[in-house]
């Protein structure tokens, strides 16, 4: 695994010193709000509805044990013993005091974890496949790229007062796990027919009130030119995006303006000029850092096959469990253990201090100490021996970890929605909750399939709702909650935007319109048919006439 | 409409509300009401300048219901920085 060298290591503990001093002007009046505001969203802190919010970011989403206990004990000592893990790869503390936060990033830098460019219109935390570096069919591992573009994208000074924020997620696999047509630059992994390694580049997606899939600048890049690339798109998009909308600042936004062709003339004009300068990654560089994901000793040992069948032949909930959360590994006898924190008791992504700890442990003893977060809000085991799946599943069970839900429907996206969050205009949470309840019946639930379901409490969308197979928006009518529902989006490889149904129902008809949505999929759909390729194949009439008796 | 200010208390964050006292109260029914638009102004004078003395952030008027002697922001969004998320706290 990764780890920061001496550079980053000064870097963020001079950082915390310097907003230790920052918070103590604050408290004693020294700084107003509007002085120190800045200076607090430069390390993470948001003010929320309720109390500071700490957003810590989880580099492409990997985690050690160590790392992880170090969460568990800032939950514990500074917040209320839990925290929220998001759409993008970081956790949220949602009750920290301002006093407390300096010797929390303290703490945090110990383990080398900051709050650094988690918020603020900058290249923030570059997100990945949660099974990158195990996946079978994987490329190459992501995260050798991510690290490389986090490198140069911290603090970068051209970079750090962009129009509006920035997002970079990189998958090493055909199957897109990663959601990178969403975000405002999306990087592929290609092998070309020589061998060599390279990337397709898709740009101006993103979700928000105005959706984009993003769209491919370039089919291929070189891997030694990935830095100088980047820099050419930013460089465009810092000079030409709007400054004067936040609303309409996004790269997005200046994408669809241009035209994918213009704007790739512009990218391509500036790349040129740039492509030769010290940006070009050697590959010496690349093998260096990729020497820091070099995968664990494995031991070497046959697929369990026979064993797993006999395990699941005398436990149907194990055999659930190893239907829905166990992925392939790319290493034989090993699988991907997921583990979903969409369990009945707590809110979508959302986690204890003693769970964490447990976690931390359960990987000491069952993943080579790591953990991995996904954008789904999700935790996952990337190496798990098959033949200790079912102990791992047992000890799953007993902290409350072992939902058999991954990519099913009660396996929800949902933001923090009206119940924390300033932007919010309706909860999230307690309509994910009613869902959650609605479906407890595992029975039902994998008789249901594949199916996403996706939930924002404002346009801002930081719930995916328009990626989800069903995606749920929460608005204020007049005083309201009501929720519009979308349908066909995805954020994979085929990543599509939903499709409006209509007019959207009150919070006591919202999980109603999901059962009624669920049941005409399952009277509709060719045998084991998915609910996105149904909908794909039916279009919208039916659920239509379902929810509002008229096509 | 009575009114009470509503505001998140500097060192912590959490919510208060301005107490006839002129002090901050984690407690909506501690707030001082607003009758009128005299009375609004006046707490809001008052609210400012604690502002400026950095005990609080962001202070407002928030219009409220008197029901069975208890202040009940008439705004949702109000009701959920007085009381805490409608979802229990995970423990």
């Amino acid at each position: 695994m990764y780890r920061y060298d001496e550079f980053d290591s000064r870097l963020v503990n001079e950082r915390v010193e310097q907003f230790r001093r920052q918070t103590i002007r604050r408290l004693n009046g020294e700084l107003n709000e509007d002085q120190f505001k800045p200076l607090r969203l430069m390390n993470g802190l948001y003010l929320q509805l309720h109390a500071y919010m700490l957003r810590i970011n989880v580099p492409y989403g990997t985690l050690s044990s160590r790392q992880m206990r170090q969460l568990a004990h800032l939950a514990r000592t500074y917040d209320k013993g839990y925290g929220h893990f998001t759409t993008r790869q970081n956790i949220q503390y949602n009750w920290i005091q301002l006093k407390d936060v300096p010797d929390a990033l303290g703490d945090l830098a110990k383990v080398e974890m900051h709050g650094i460019q988690s918020s603020g219109n900058c290249i923030r935390n570059v997100t990945s496949d949660q099974y990158a570096g195990v996946a079978r069919e994987e490329i190459q591992d992501p995260r050798i790229y991510c690290e490389i573009i986090r490198q140069w994208s911290t603090l970068h000074p051209e970079f750090s007062f962009l129009p509006r924020k920035f997002k970079i997620a990189v998958t090493g696999c055909k199957q897109d796990r990663a959601a990178v047509k969403v975000h405002d630059i999306g990087l592929i992994i290609r092998r070309n027919n020589e061998g060599n390694e390279g990337f397709e580049v898709v740009v101006g997606g993103g979700q928000g009130r105005t959706p984009f899939v993003g769209k491919t600048i370039r089919e291929w890049l070189n891997a030694e030119d990935l830095l100088s690339y980047l820099e050419a798109i930013l460089r465009v998009y810092n000079m030409s995006g709007r400054r004067d909308n936040k609303y309409k600042a996004r790269i997005k936004i200046l994408v669809h303006q241009l035209g994918i062709e213009e704007f790739r003339n512009q990218v391509e004009k500036e790349w040129q000029r740039i492509r030769g300068s010290q940006l070009k990654l050697p590959q010496a560089e690349i093998d260096r850092i990729n020497n820091y994901f070099a995968p664990p000793q494995y031991e070497k040992i046959n697929d369990q096959l026979e064993l797993l069948k006999k395990q699941k032949a005398d436990s149907p909930a194990f055999s659930d469990w190893l239907k829905t959360n166990v992925s392939d590994h790319k290493a034989s006898g090993y699988s991907i253990a997921n583990i979903s924190l969409k369990g009945p008791d707590l809110p979508p992504g959302d986690i204890t201090a003693d769970q964490m700890d447990a976690v931390a442990d359960l990987a000491d003893r069952y993943s080579f100490s790591e953990i991995r977060i996904n954008h789904r809000q999700n935790l996952v085991f990337p190496h798990v021996l098959q033949s200790e799946l079912i102990e791992l599943w047992g000890e799953l069970s007993n902290i409350g970890l072992a939902t058999a839900n991954i990519g099913h429907v009660s396996d929800m996206i949902a933001c923090p929605g009206l119940d924390y969050c300033a932007l919010a205009n309706a909860r999230s949470i307690p309509i994910a909750q009613e869902i959650n309840e609605r479906f407890q019946n595992m029975d039902k639930v994998h008789n249901i399939g594949e199916l996403t379901i996706n939930i924002s409490g404002c346009m801002n969308a930081c719930g995916h709702h328009h990626v989800g197979h069903i995606g749920i928006l929460g608005v204020d009518k007049r005083g309201k909650e009501y929720y519009q529902f979308t349908l066909g989006g995805s954020s994979d490889e085929k990543a599509s935007l939903g499709d409006r149904t209509g007019k959207g129902f009150p919070a006591e008809e919202a999980a109603d319109a999901v059962e009624t949505i669920i049941k005409t999929y399952l009277e509709t759909r060719n045998n084991n048919e998915r609910f996105i390729d149904t909908y794909r194949r039916v279009g919208m009439k039916p659920f239509k006439v379902a929810l509002y008796d008229s096509p | 409409m009575p009114q009470v200010i509503i505001a998140n208390e500097l060192k912590n964050g959490f919510v208060v509300f301005l107490t006839e006292a002129n002090h901050w109260s984690n407690d909506i029914d501690e707030g001082a009401i607003a009758k009128d638009v005299a009375d609004a102004e006046s707490l809001l004078k008052k609210a400012k300048i604690a502002e400026q003395n950095c005990e609080v952030i962001d202070p407002y008027l928030i219009e409220i219901n008197i029901e069975n002697g208890r202040r009940v922001p008439t705004e949702y969004r109000e009701f959920i920085r007085a009381h805490g998320p409608s979802v229990p706290i995970p423990s």
